[in-house]
């Protein structure tokens, strides 16, 4: 139980110096940048808690996302809903979305699942597209609240997303260590050896869906606070669902850290890309990234250094 | 409804690559909508320069698809089956190489919508009674039956097509017969991605293309492999004429933007209620 004080310390510093980082008066685009590459250590972060530790690779990281943006940009046409209220909504309905793909997992493995995932991702689109109330396909533009606690809103949107991150990595971490992460390796690496041990897989697997489909959810909803303009194309953005597979996998996935350390990496990377190049040529350069640590080193930077040191 | 049918024929075309690699080697090649696109290109890029029939130009451009096919699985051989982690890993090598095809054609390209030009684009058989048949519409589905066709025989009549057959149900045995399982997969994999190139020559003569249509058809290509039964020819076909007719119903009575919403809702259909397809094993 110290143990995992001394985690909720360690965040609770980060979310200190987060807001220590807003207070300083350095150029705007620094929190611009900082609040997508956070956005990512969120994303990842969640990917990871079904694709790495369960081993489903979900494809539909764009579906959960744009679900918590547009629970957040409903809620804010409607009744105007807080940001805490936005975020944990946004988190809850993709979380519904998660458990529902959970019990597809019942009769899709592996490749199907994938697939399914993508199609649900394209499904929930074309709904969007099509339900005017929200934008349709044009889009819509969202209004930020005046007065934001303290700051001008980017930097506060940059605090919220750094407390964000901090919880993510926290349940994440907690998730790995206990006997759920042990069960959910277990399944990973032989779901039927698992069963007949024992070990409750339906019920991991819904776990594993549902929380990371809350986090995803949570990562999207101050999206449209962040862009003030929602429209389909770029909450649906392949970007995050490649993004969202690349940083574990760069990392490494089956530590807490593989994620943040592939998210960090490849944010920023593709940020100075991004601002110094061309945007297109970023992508480029995550596909071709994520292609070659694939090939090369399946374990991420976690499993590469630990080969080096282990020899 | 003769729009949907001859559109049938058209997505048979495009999904014949998938039912083979997908469907018969179980190779979950997500890069497949990537390279009907490359194809779409290719043709439209001579097609433009020199006026040749963008369709004559995806039959004479299969043989270098059919290698860079060859050259794919060598890699993804090399790498992921050979270790043993395919699925996985593989899933995510593959999305990564569609994604680099896709940026690489918009860097290339741009963005701005293309379309190949040939004689008999713009004209149409007229049955009366308002009712007409564009040839836009009608090769397309010629050429693609005829692909289908061709790849039915292939598989059922040739000793490389039944070596795919039976390297679909049992590698190991196929080994002791003395024939090569990989040099047999490989051969399989470069026809797949050649039949999706030819297939891409047609879909740039239907309609045109911007390099992220890729994305609209990875739900058509599963969509149609999966409910056909994974690896039936004929299954393929029947799944494709079913798909193009549901989407040209519903673009009719609900809008065209909710035509893509179809192929993966049966996708989605298909895979929780039937995986084993219409025709499955």
């Amino acid at each position: 139980m110290t143990r995992m004080g001394w985690s909720v310390l360690v965040g609770v510093a980060v979310i200190a110096g987060g807001i220590g980082l807003a207070g300083l008066r350095v150029n705007p685009y620094v929190y611009f940048a900082g609040y997508v590459i956070l956005q990512y250590v969120v994303i990842a972060t969640a990917w990871n808690i079904l694709g790495g530790y369960a081993g489903y690779v979900n494809f539909g990281t764009p579906a959960f996302f744009a679900l918590g943006a547009y629970t957040a940009v409903f809620l804010i046409r409607s009744v105007k809903a807080p940001l805490p209220v936005l975020i944990v909504a946004g988190g809850l309905v993709a979380a519904l979305l998660g458990l529902g793909i959970g019990y597809l997992t019942l009769r899709l493995r592996g490749t199907f699942f994938s697939i399914a995932t993508l199609a649900l991702s394209v499904v929930l689109q074309t709904m969007i597209i099509n339900w005017e109330y929200v934008g349709g396909s044009r889009g819509i533009s969202v209004l930020r609240p005046s007065g934001p606690p303290f700051g001008s809103y980017v930097t506060f949107l940059f605090t919220v997303m750094v407390a964000l991150a901090v919880v993510a990595v926290l349940v994440a971490r907690f998730i790995e260590r206990s006997w759920i992460g042990r069960g959910l390796a277990a399944l990973r690496d032989n779901e039927e050896a698992a069963e007949c041990m024992g070990v409750p897989t339906l019920r991991l697997k819904l776990f594993a869906t549902t929380v990371s489909g809350f986090f995803l959810g949570v990562a999207g909803a101050p999206f449209p606070y962040y862009v003030t303009f929602v429209e389909p194309n770029s909450a649906f953005a392949l970007d995050y669902a490649v993004n969202a597979l690349a940083m574990p996998m760069i990392g490494g996935t089956t530590s807490w850290v593989g994620p943040v350390i592939g998210a960090v990496l490849l944010g920023t990377a593709s940020q100075v890309a991004t601002v110094t190049i061309s945007s297109e040529l970023n992508l480029l350069i995550v596909g071709v990234v994520l292609v070659a640590f694939v090939v090369l080193a399946p374990e991420g930077l976690l499993g590469l250094t630990r080969r080096l040191r282990g020899r | 409804m003769v729009a949907g049918l001859l559109l049938g024929g058209f997505y048979a075309a495009v999904s014949l690559g998938v039912s083979l690699i997908f469907g018969l080697l179980d190779i979950a090649n997500i890069a497949q909508p990537a390279f009907l696109i490359a194809g779409s290109y290719a043709a439209y890029v001579l097609n433009s320069a020199y006026g040749v029939d963008p369709i004559v130009v995806g039959v004479a451009l299969t043989p270098l698809f059919y290698l860079i096919g060859a050259g794919v699985y060598r890699v993804y051989y090399a790498t992921f089956e050979r270790r043993g982690d395919e699925s996985l890993r593989g899933l995510v090598f593959f999305f990564g190489l569609l994604f680099i095809i896709e940026v690489s054609l918009s860097m290339r390209f741009g963005v701005d919508y293309r379309m190949a030009q040939a004689g008999y684009v713009g004209k149409s058989i007229d049955l009366g009674g308002g009712v007409g048949i564009a040839y836009r519409y009608l090769v397309p589905c010629l050429v693609g039956l005829a692909m289908t066709l061709t790849l039915y025989v292939f598989l059922g009549r040739t000793f490389y097509g039944r070596a795919i057959m039976a390297v679909s149900q049992d590698q190991g045995a196929l080994r002791l017969m003395g024939a090569n399982p990989i040099h047999i997969k490989t051969i399989a994999f470069g026809i797949g991605i050649a039949a999706a190139s030819l297939a891409g020559a047609l879909l740039v003569t239907i309609a045109p293309v911007i390099p992220s249509t890729d994305r609209d058809y990875i739900g058509r290509m599963f969509a149609i492999t999966v409910l056909g039964g994974m690896g039936s020819i004929g299954g393929t076909l029947v799944a494709a004429v079913i798909l193009g007719v549901a989407e040209t119903l519903m673009a009719t009575f609900f809008g065209p933007s909710w035509s893509l919403a179809v192929s993966f809702g049966i996708l989605l259909l298909a895979l929780a209620v039937r995986p084993a397809g219409l025709f499955g094993r």
